[in-house]
């Protein structure tokens, strides 16, 4: 299990390593920062002088030389905009991202897991077809479109619930609906083809010959069972979201990092974009090997491989 | 034991009929079986695959598997109960209690994530509800029953840290812990190494000689069938043609279908000469013959034994065949 651990942990550096090369060249082509800095009449003096201030003159691979020099002793620059280290900015966002995530991951399994149960139990029927149905309106649905919908009918038609923005519990509503709808889908399909899967087994079978309850026979033998491979996609989900949530976090107006996100690459500050790519990348990589050794735990059979 | 000592049925299986009801047509593959189960006794079911041994015995404790199966006719009666009329959980009460059955596939009998332990317990506390403590002894005694060795700690074992001939026996120990009256043995040596096979017919026939079960030993292998078995009813494309003692059967042979399998099995004494084999293959369930199903590989056959199936024949104590050429005794 250590060297496993140690060769993932490589494997994680060099991944980092490629990610930090490739955001750092396609940031530079969205454009200057210092466009959206100055007013359009500025001199090409004033434009020097602050180009020179953020350390893009020069040529691009001496600023590239630079950035890894501060990387690997853990500076990733100050943000332009914000006038902050970029670390500090992403970690002062990054709570109210995390706040939301265990929500939408459990409206995502609360419902998905149970539709794909009774799915898989009542396969080829009427309730299989609905719950098919949930799943692909679920996947199909952007989340732009989804959160904009949901704000007219909640918010303006109604007016139960607020728009955006953090607040009391209430404002978690809409944008953890948003962001769940897709779990739900997700876990609903992943659960009903490893019932399915499992329902076939020959134990299942030998509980039912020991004269076991349907229920018992499904929840516990065949459900314990198809969580294995429902647990894989927790890891992606978690990615997903982490990452996902720039779409609804805009349009919620939701400070997290997925927005810190989209206002790096607007108002194109390099080094927060930077920062915030690779912190992400990081966090995903750390969450997929914790899964990977949560693994371990469900299912036995890893434990002592 | 000798069948005359044999206590009363236990188990009689009248005309039944299980048929797969699939888009591209209608699988006979039970189609009028029938034989009776006493009381302590070992009673061989023997074919070769896809005869519909294994079907026969998913409809006795009615299981069958998803996708089209049905049982349409016929009587399961269970201490004179037929239990094709119960309600499914009815059905639930006499399964494992009653009526249980040990798989083929140790392998993947056994739930991969739960404990020995756990598995065990839950079939223990189907007989009866008792505290935690009581229960873990039964299940320690139930290990112990099957010999396995240091049962305490097998019991907080998962699955695949045991081997397929401890396994089988775990599979054993749970569902005879319910003590079912018959129980169904689907060639569960089969998977298991030629040297465990042994052991665990030894402790299936030890077991059966301690709880007095009746057992119906489903198996392909006629060298088991002489180890095990009392009597031993063979089956041939959805029926049994033969029924009779082991003795008999293998002395003196009637329908042709057994005869040929006997003349099958390689004998270890004489000259070696060629593996003797059935020519042909057995009839389409899809589409049987309305003669005899034995016809098209039959070195006997005659015009009558393809125009109609022949009525089974009592031709000797306790011996009955299935065909046309036999003489009533």
């Amino acid at each position: 299990m250590k060297r496993y651990i140690a060769r993932r942990l490589m494997q994680g550096v060099v991944l980092l390593c490629m990610v930090a090369t490739i955001v750092f060249f396609l940031g530079r082509l969205t454009g200057n920062p210092v466009d959206l800095m100055l007013p359009e009449d500025a001199t090409l003096e004033d434009r020097a002088a602050l180009t020179q201030a953020l350390g893009l003159d020069g040529p691009i691979l001496d600023q590239f030389a630079i950035f890894v020099g501060k990387a690997i002793h853990g500076d990733l620059g100050m943000s332009i905009r914000m006038r902050q280290p970029a670390v500090e900015a992403f970690f002062d966002r990054l709570p109210n991202t995390l706040v939301l995530i265990p929500w939408a991951i459990l409206l995502g399994m609360l419902l998905g897991i149970p539709l794909g149960v009774v799915a898989a139990v009542h396969r080829g029927s009427f309730l299989d077809r609905a719950a098919g149905t949930v799943a692909v309106l679920g996947i199909a649905m952007p989340s732009f479109w989804l959160g904009i919908l949901l704000i007219f009918v909640f918010s303006v038609e109604l007016g139960w619930l607020p728009s955006g923005r953090m607040g009391g519990p209430a404002h978690y509503v809409l944008p953890v609906i948003t962001l769940g709808t897709f779990l739900v889908a997700g876990f609903m399909r992943i659960t009903r083809s490893a019932m399915l899967e499992v329902m076939e087994s020959e134990f299942v079978k030998l509980a039912r010959i020991k004269g076991l309850s349907e229920g018992v026979v499904i929840w516990k033998h065949c459900l314990r069972n198809a969580l294995i491979p429902v647990l894989t996609l927790w890891g992606v989900f978690v990615g997903n979201l982490i990452t996902g949530a720039i779409v609804t976090e805009t349009v919620f107006a939701w400070p997290g990092i997925g927005r810190l996100t989209y206002e790096a690459v607007i108002y194109r500050d390099f080094p927060l974009l930077q920062a915030v790519i690779i912190l992400k990348s990081i966090l995903i990589l750390s969450i997929n090997l914790g899964v990977d050794i949560l693994y371990a735990y469900v299912d036995p059979r890893i434990r002592l491989a | 034991m000798t069948p005359g000592l044999m206590g009363s049925t236990v188990l009689e299986v009248r005309d039944l009929h299980t048929h797969f009801f699939l888009r591209r047509g209608v699988v006979k593959a039970v189609d009028g079986v029938s034989f009776s189960l006493r009381r302590g006794e070992v009673l061989g079911l023997v074919g070769e695959s896809g005869c519909g041994k294994s079907l026969t015995a998913l409809s006795l404790m009615r299981l069958l598997p998803k996708g089209g199966a049905r049982t349409i006719r016929g009587e399961v009666l269970l201490d004179g109960e037929n239990i094709l009329e119960r309600t499914p959980a009815e059905m639930r009460e006499i399964r494992g209690r009653r009526i249980s059955m040990v798989l083929q596939d140790p392998q993947t009998s056994l739930n991969p994530v739960f404990t020995i332990g756990d598995q065990l317990r839950e079939a223990i506390l189907r007989r009866k509800r008792m505290p935690r403590g009581e229960v873990t002894k039964e299940a320690v005694a139930a290990l112990r029953r099957v010999e396995i060795a240091a049962p305490e700690q097998r019991l907080g074992q998962y699955p695949h840290q045991m081997s397929g001939g401890m396994k089988q026996r775990v599979v054993g120990a749970i569902a005879i812990s319910g003590e079912p009256s018959v129980l169904i043995a689907d060639e569960p040596t089969t998977a298991l190494d030629v040297t465990i096979q042994l052991q665990y017919l030894k402790l299936l026939k030890r077991l059966q000689a301690e709880t007095g079960m009746a057992i119906l030993f489903i198996t392909h292998d006629f060298g088991v069938v002489g180890r095990m078995c009392d009597r031993v009813a063979v089956m041939y494309a959805g029926r049994i043609v033969e029924c009779g003692p082991v003795r008999q059967i293998f002395e003196a042979p009637q329908h042709p279908y057994t005869r040929a399998l006997i003349a099958s099995v390689p004998k270890m004494t004489g000259p070696v000469g060629r593996l003797t084999t059935i020519e042909g293959q057995p009839p389409s369930l899809m589409d049987l013959p309305v003669g005899c199903r034995f016809a098209s590989r039959c070195a006997h056959v005659e015009q009558r034994c393809l125009d109609a199936y022949p009525d089974t024949v009592q031709v000797a104590r306790e011996h009955t065949a299935d065909c046309w050429k036999v003489t009533p005794a």
